[in-house]
Protein backbone atom coordinates (compact mmCIF):
# COMPACT_ATOMS: atom_id res chain seq x y z
CA UNK A 1 0.00 0.00 0.00
CA UNK A 2 1.54 3.26 -1.16
CA UNK A 3 1.31 6.47 0.80
CA UNK A 4 0.30 8.54 -2.24
CA UNK A 5 -2.20 6.01 -3.60
CA UNK A 6 -5.69 7.38 -4.28
CA UNK A 7 -8.40 5.81 -2.18
CA UNK A 8 -12.17 5.57 -2.18
CA UNK A 9 -14.47 4.90 0.73
CA UNK A 10 -14.43 1.19 -0.22
CA UNK A 11 -10.66 0.80 -0.49
CA UNK A 12 -9.72 2.94 2.52
CA UNK A 13 -8.01 0.62 5.06
CA UNK A 14 -9.61 -0.04 8.44
CA UNK A 15 -6.63 1.37 10.36
CA UNK A 16 -5.18 4.08 8.11
CA UNK A 17 -3.12 5.41 11.01
CA UNK A 18 -1.07 2.19 10.97
CA UNK A 19 -1.34 1.09 7.34
CA UNK A 20 2.17 2.00 6.14
CA UNK A 21 5.58 1.39 7.71
CA UNK A 22 6.06 5.12 8.21
CA UNK A 23 2.68 5.30 9.93
CA UNK A 24 3.60 2.45 12.27
CA UNK A 25 6.87 4.15 13.16
CA UNK A 26 5.07 7.44 13.80
CA UNK A 27 2.52 5.74 16.00
CA UNK A 28 5.17 3.99 18.08
CA UNK A 29 7.49 6.99 18.24
CA UNK A 30 4.71 9.29 19.27
CA UNK A 31 3.62 7.09 22.15
CA UNK A 32 7.24 6.94 23.28
CA UNK A 33 7.24 10.74 23.25
CA UNK A 34 4.01 10.76 25.31
CA UNK A 35 5.72 8.54 27.90
CA UNK A 36 8.45 11.19 28.15
CA UNK A 37 5.86 13.97 28.35
CA UNK A 38 4.27 12.12 31.27
CA UNK A 39 7.58 12.32 33.15
CA UNK A 40 8.02 16.00 32.21
CA UNK A 41 4.62 16.98 33.56
CA UNK A 42 5.00 14.74 36.62
CA UNK A 43 8.18 16.59 37.60
CA UNK A 44 6.38 19.92 37.18
CA UNK A 45 3.48 18.65 39.33
CA UNK A 46 5.98 17.44 41.93
CA UNK A 47 7.62 20.87 42.01
CA UNK A 48 4.26 22.58 42.29
CA UNK A 49 3.16 20.33 45.16
CA UNK A 50 6.44 20.95 47.01
CA UNK A 51 6.22 24.73 46.55
CA UNK A 52 2.48 25.28 46.85
CA UNK A 53 1.64 28.22 49.13
CA UNK A 54 5.34 28.84 49.84
CA UNK A 55 5.24 32.64 49.88
CA UNK A 56 7.68 35.21 51.28
CA UNK A 57 5.23 37.12 53.50
CA UNK A 58 1.84 36.75 55.14
CA UNK A 59 0.28 39.35 52.80
CA UNK A 60 0.99 37.29 49.71
CA UNK A 61 -2.07 35.59 48.20
CA UNK A 62 -2.32 31.80 48.66
CA UNK A 63 -3.94 29.20 46.40
CA UNK A 64 -7.25 29.35 48.28
CA UNK A 65 -7.38 33.14 47.79
CA UNK A 66 -6.87 33.24 44.03
CA UNK A 67 -8.61 30.21 42.49
CA UNK A 68 -12.34 30.36 41.72
CA UNK A 69 -14.73 27.64 40.63
CA UNK A 70 -16.40 29.40 37.62
CA UNK A 71 -13.13 30.09 35.78
CA UNK A 72 -11.61 26.63 36.36
CA UNK A 73 -14.91 24.95 35.49
CA UNK A 74 -15.35 26.87 32.22
CA UNK A 75 -11.77 26.12 31.11
CA UNK A 76 -12.26 22.43 31.93
CA UNK A 77 -15.50 22.19 29.96
CA UNK A 78 -13.91 23.89 26.93
CA UNK A 79 -10.96 21.49 26.87
CA UNK A 80 -13.02 18.36 27.58
CA UNK A 81 -15.41 19.22 24.76
CA UNK A 82 -12.51 19.86 22.39
CA UNK A 83 -11.31 16.34 23.17
CA UNK A 84 -14.70 15.00 22.03
CA UNK A 85 -14.69 17.05 18.82
CA UNK A 86 -11.28 15.65 17.92
CA UNK A 87 -12.67 12.14 18.50
CA UNK A 88 -15.40 13.06 15.98
CA UNK A 89 -12.73 14.23 13.55
CA UNK A 90 -10.92 10.88 13.78
CA UNK A 91 -14.23 9.04 13.35
CA UNK A 92 -14.68 10.84 10.01
CA UNK A 93 -11.03 10.20 9.10
CA UNK A 94 -11.62 6.46 9.51
CA UNK A 95 -14.75 6.76 7.36
CA UNK A 96 -12.74 8.58 4.67
CA UNK A 97 -14.79 11.76 4.99
CA UNK A 98 -12.22 14.51 4.61
CA UNK A 99 -14.62 17.50 4.72
CA UNK A 100 -16.25 16.41 7.97
CA UNK A 101 -12.89 15.63 9.50
CA UNK A 102 -11.72 19.16 8.67
CA UNK A 103 -14.95 20.60 10.07
CA UNK A 104 -14.57 18.84 13.42
CA UNK A 105 -10.88 19.68 13.60
CA UNK A 106 -12.02 23.27 13.07
CA UNK A 107 -14.34 23.03 16.11
CA UNK A 108 -11.45 21.53 18.09
CA UNK A 109 -9.24 24.48 17.18
CA UNK A 110 -11.96 26.99 18.13
CA UNK A 111 -12.51 25.37 21.54
CA UNK A 112 -8.76 25.16 22.11
CA UNK A 113 -8.34 28.81 21.20
CA UNK A 114 -11.16 29.77 23.59
CA UNK A 115 -9.40 27.81 26.34
CA UNK A 116 -6.14 29.57 25.63
CA UNK A 117 -7.82 33.00 25.61
CA UNK A 118 -9.40 32.23 28.98
CA UNK A 119 -6.03 31.17 30.38
CA UNK A 120 -4.41 34.42 29.22
CA UNK A 121 -7.20 36.38 30.92
CA UNK A 122 -6.73 34.23 34.04
CA UNK A 123 -3.00 34.97 34.29
CA UNK A 124 -3.65 38.67 33.69
CA UNK A 125 -6.26 38.61 36.45
CA UNK A 126 -3.90 36.94 38.97
CA UNK A 127 -1.09 39.36 38.22
CA UNK A 128 -3.21 42.52 38.42
CA UNK A 129 -5.65 41.62 41.18
CA UNK A 130 -3.43 39.60 43.51
CA UNK A 131 0.14 40.57 42.55
CA UNK A 132 0.64 36.82 42.01
CA UNK A 133 3.48 36.76 39.45
CA UNK A 134 6.22 34.42 38.29
CA UNK A 135 8.76 36.14 40.55
CA UNK A 136 6.56 37.13 43.51
CA UNK A 137 6.96 33.77 45.29
CA UNK A 138 8.14 30.18 44.88
CA UNK A 139 4.44 29.33 44.71
CA UNK A 140 4.06 31.73 41.76
CA UNK A 141 7.08 30.29 39.94
CA UNK A 142 5.86 26.72 40.31
CA UNK A 143 2.28 27.61 39.38
CA UNK A 144 3.13 29.55 36.21
CA UNK A 145 5.70 26.96 35.12
CA UNK A 146 3.23 24.08 35.42
CA UNK A 147 0.10 25.76 34.05
CA UNK A 148 2.12 27.80 31.53
CA UNK A 149 3.81 24.68 30.19
CA UNK A 150 0.40 23.16 29.66
CA UNK A 151 -0.81 26.37 27.98
CA UNK A 152 2.23 26.27 25.69
CA UNK A 153 1.30 22.70 24.76
CA UNK A 154 -2.20 23.89 23.89
CA UNK A 155 -0.75 26.69 21.75
CA UNK A 156 1.60 24.28 20.00
CA UNK A 157 -1.23 21.78 19.43
CA UNK A 158 -3.37 24.52 17.89
CA UNK A 159 -0.58 25.54 15.50
CA UNK A 160 0.05 21.90 14.66
CA UNK A 161 -3.60 21.11 13.84
CA UNK A 162 -4.07 24.36 11.89
CA UNK A 163 -0.91 23.66 9.86
CA UNK A 164 -2.12 20.14 9.02
CA UNK A 165 -5.56 21.44 8.04
CA UNK A 166 -4.15 24.16 5.77
CA UNK A 167 -1.39 22.11 4.19
CA UNK A 168 -3.72 19.23 3.33
CA UNK A 169 -6.82 21.26 2.48
CA UNK A 170 -6.55 20.54 -1.25
CA UNK A 171 -4.95 17.11 -0.95
CA UNK A 172 -7.78 15.18 0.64
CA UNK A 173 -7.14 12.08 2.73
CA UNK A 174 -4.48 9.54 1.86
CA UNK A 175 -2.10 7.29 3.75
CA UNK A 176 0.50 10.05 3.75
CA UNK A 177 -1.52 12.45 5.89
CA UNK A 178 -3.98 10.20 7.78
CA UNK A 179 -1.29 9.17 10.34
CA UNK A 180 -0.35 12.83 10.77
CA UNK A 181 -3.93 13.75 11.67
CA UNK A 182 -4.18 10.74 13.97
CA UNK A 183 -0.99 11.58 15.86
CA UNK A 184 -2.04 15.23 16.25
CA UNK A 185 -5.33 14.07 17.76
CA UNK A 186 -3.43 11.81 20.19
CA UNK A 187 -1.42 14.86 21.23
CA UNK A 188 -4.61 16.83 21.75
CA UNK A 189 -6.08 14.11 23.97
CA UNK A 190 -2.87 13.99 25.98
CA UNK A 191 -3.15 17.73 26.63
CA UNK A 192 -6.59 17.00 28.02
CA UNK A 193 -5.22 14.18 30.20
CA UNK A 194 -2.73 16.63 31.73
CA UNK A 195 -5.47 19.21 32.24
CA UNK A 196 -7.58 16.70 34.21
CA UNK A 197 -4.76 16.55 36.75
CA UNK A 198 -4.19 20.31 36.64
CA UNK A 199 -7.80 21.16 37.41
CA UNK A 200 -7.86 18.55 40.17
CA UNK A 201 -4.44 19.10 41.78
CA UNK A 202 -3.96 22.83 41.20
CA UNK A 203 -7.44 24.35 41.13
CA UNK A 204 -9.68 22.05 43.13
CA UNK A 205 -7.07 21.05 45.74
CA UNK A 206 -6.04 24.71 45.87
CA UNK A 207 -9.58 25.74 46.75
CA UNK A 208 -9.83 23.02 49.39
CA UNK A 209 -6.79 24.59 51.07
CA UNK B 1 -0.90 -8.30 8.27
CA UNK B 2 0.58 -5.00 7.25
CA UNK B 3 -2.61 -3.28 6.14
CA UNK B 4 -5.20 -5.40 7.96
CA UNK B 5 -7.57 -5.28 5.02
CA UNK B 6 -10.81 -7.15 5.65
CA UNK B 7 -10.72 -10.57 4.07
CA UNK B 8 -14.19 -11.46 2.81
CA UNK B 9 -13.18 -10.51 -0.72
CA UNK B 10 -16.31 -8.41 -1.11
CA UNK B 11 -15.53 -4.75 -0.37
CA UNK B 12 -19.23 -3.84 -0.05
CA UNK B 13 -19.81 -6.30 2.77
CA UNK B 14 -16.66 -5.16 4.55
CA UNK B 15 -17.68 -1.53 4.24
CA UNK B 16 -21.04 -2.29 5.84
CA UNK B 17 -19.31 -4.14 8.65
CA UNK B 18 -16.84 -1.34 9.18
CA UNK B 19 -19.50 1.34 9.14
CA UNK B 20 -21.42 -0.53 11.85
CA UNK B 21 -18.28 -1.10 13.90
CA UNK B 22 -17.29 2.50 13.70
CA UNK B 23 -20.79 3.67 14.67
CA UNK B 24 -20.68 1.32 17.65
CA UNK B 25 -17.25 2.69 18.60
CA UNK B 26 -18.69 6.21 18.40
CA UNK B 27 -21.43 5.26 20.87
CA UNK B 28 -18.76 4.19 23.37
CA UNK B 29 -17.03 7.52 22.83
CA UNK B 30 -20.23 9.44 23.62
CA UNK B 31 -20.78 7.39 26.78
CA UNK B 32 -17.14 8.05 27.73
CA UNK B 33 -17.59 11.77 27.22
CA UNK B 34 -20.81 11.85 29.27
CA UNK B 35 -19.05 9.98 32.08
CA UNK B 36 -16.09 12.35 31.99
CA UNK B 37 -18.36 15.39 32.21
CA UNK B 38 -20.26 13.73 35.05
CA UNK B 39 -17.05 12.96 37.00
CA UNK B 40 -15.86 16.54 36.47
CA UNK B 41 -19.10 18.00 37.79
CA UNK B 42 -19.03 15.68 40.81
CA UNK B 43 -15.45 16.82 41.58
CA UNK B 44 -16.36 20.53 41.35
CA UNK B 45 -19.50 20.04 43.46
CA UNK B 46 -17.52 18.11 46.10
CA UNK B 47 -15.12 21.05 46.39
CA UNK B 48 -17.87 23.70 46.28
CA UNK B 49 -19.88 21.97 49.01
CA UNK B 50 -18.84 23.23 52.44
CA UNK B 51 -19.89 20.11 54.36
CA UNK B 52 -16.94 17.89 53.41
CA UNK B 53 -13.55 18.15 55.08
CA UNK B 54 -10.35 18.25 53.03
CA UNK B 55 -9.44 14.80 54.33
CA UNK B 56 -12.37 13.41 52.36
CA UNK B 57 -12.42 15.78 49.39
CA UNK B 58 -8.77 15.55 48.30
CA UNK B 59 -8.50 11.74 47.95
CA UNK B 60 -12.01 11.68 46.48
CA UNK B 61 -11.30 14.17 43.66
CA UNK B 62 -7.92 12.53 42.97
CA UNK B 63 -9.71 9.22 42.52
CA UNK B 64 -12.22 10.86 40.14
CA UNK B 65 -9.33 12.34 38.13
CA UNK B 66 -7.63 8.94 37.81
CA UNK B 67 -10.88 7.30 36.64
CA UNK B 68 -11.45 10.07 34.12
CA UNK B 69 -7.91 9.81 32.73
CA UNK B 70 -8.28 6.03 32.35
CA UNK B 71 -11.40 6.62 30.24
CA UNK B 72 -9.57 9.23 28.17
CA UNK B 73 -6.59 6.93 27.56
CA UNK B 74 -8.48 3.73 26.83
CA UNK B 75 -11.38 5.13 24.79
CA UNK B 76 -10.46 8.54 23.36
CA UNK B 77 -6.85 7.53 22.76
CA UNK B 78 -7.83 3.94 21.79
CA UNK B 79 -5.51 2.15 24.22
CA UNK B 80 -8.23 -0.48 24.62
CA UNK B 81 -7.70 -1.49 20.96
CA UNK B 82 -5.31 -4.27 20.06
CA UNK B 83 -1.83 -3.31 18.91
CA UNK B 84 -1.27 -1.00 21.88
CA UNK B 85 1.19 -3.12 23.85
CA UNK B 86 4.17 -0.84 23.23
CA UNK B 87 2.20 2.38 23.93
CA UNK B 88 1.02 0.80 27.20
CA UNK B 89 4.61 -0.03 28.17
CA UNK B 90 5.83 3.48 27.27
CA UNK B 91 3.04 5.28 29.07
CA UNK B 92 3.14 3.25 32.27
CA UNK B 93 6.95 3.51 32.40
CA UNK B 94 6.46 7.28 32.34
CA UNK B 95 3.77 7.01 35.02
CA UNK B 96 6.06 4.98 37.32
CA UNK B 97 8.97 7.44 37.02
CA UNK B 98 6.54 10.36 37.45
CA UNK B 99 4.85 8.82 40.49
CA UNK B 100 8.19 8.24 42.23
CA UNK B 101 9.18 11.85 41.53
CA UNK B 102 5.94 13.17 42.98
CA UNK B 103 6.24 10.88 45.99
CA UNK B 104 9.77 12.12 46.63
CA UNK B 105 8.89 15.80 46.25
CA UNK B 106 5.89 15.58 48.56
CA UNK B 107 7.40 13.42 51.32
CA UNK B 108 11.19 13.64 51.45
CA UNK B 109 11.55 17.32 50.55
CA UNK B 110 10.34 19.97 52.98
CA UNK B 111 11.36 23.43 54.06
Amino acid sequence: MQAEEKFTYETWPAEPEKATLEAKNKFLGFWFFLGGETVLFATLFATYLALKDKVPSAEHALAKDIFEIPLAFTATMLLLTSSLTSVYAMYHMKNFNFKKMQLWLGFTVLLGAAFLGLEIYEFYHYVHTFGHTFTSSAFGSAFYTLVGFHGAHVAFGLLWIITLMVRNSKRGLNLYNAPKFYVASLYWHFIDVVWVFIFTVVYLMGMVG
Amino acid sequence: MSNQQPSSGNPRVDVEYRRRKSAEEMRYQIVTFALMIFLTIVAFVAVGYEGFSGWFTVPFILLLAVIQVIFQLYYFMHMSHKGHEAPTLFLYSGVVVGAVTILAFTTIIWW
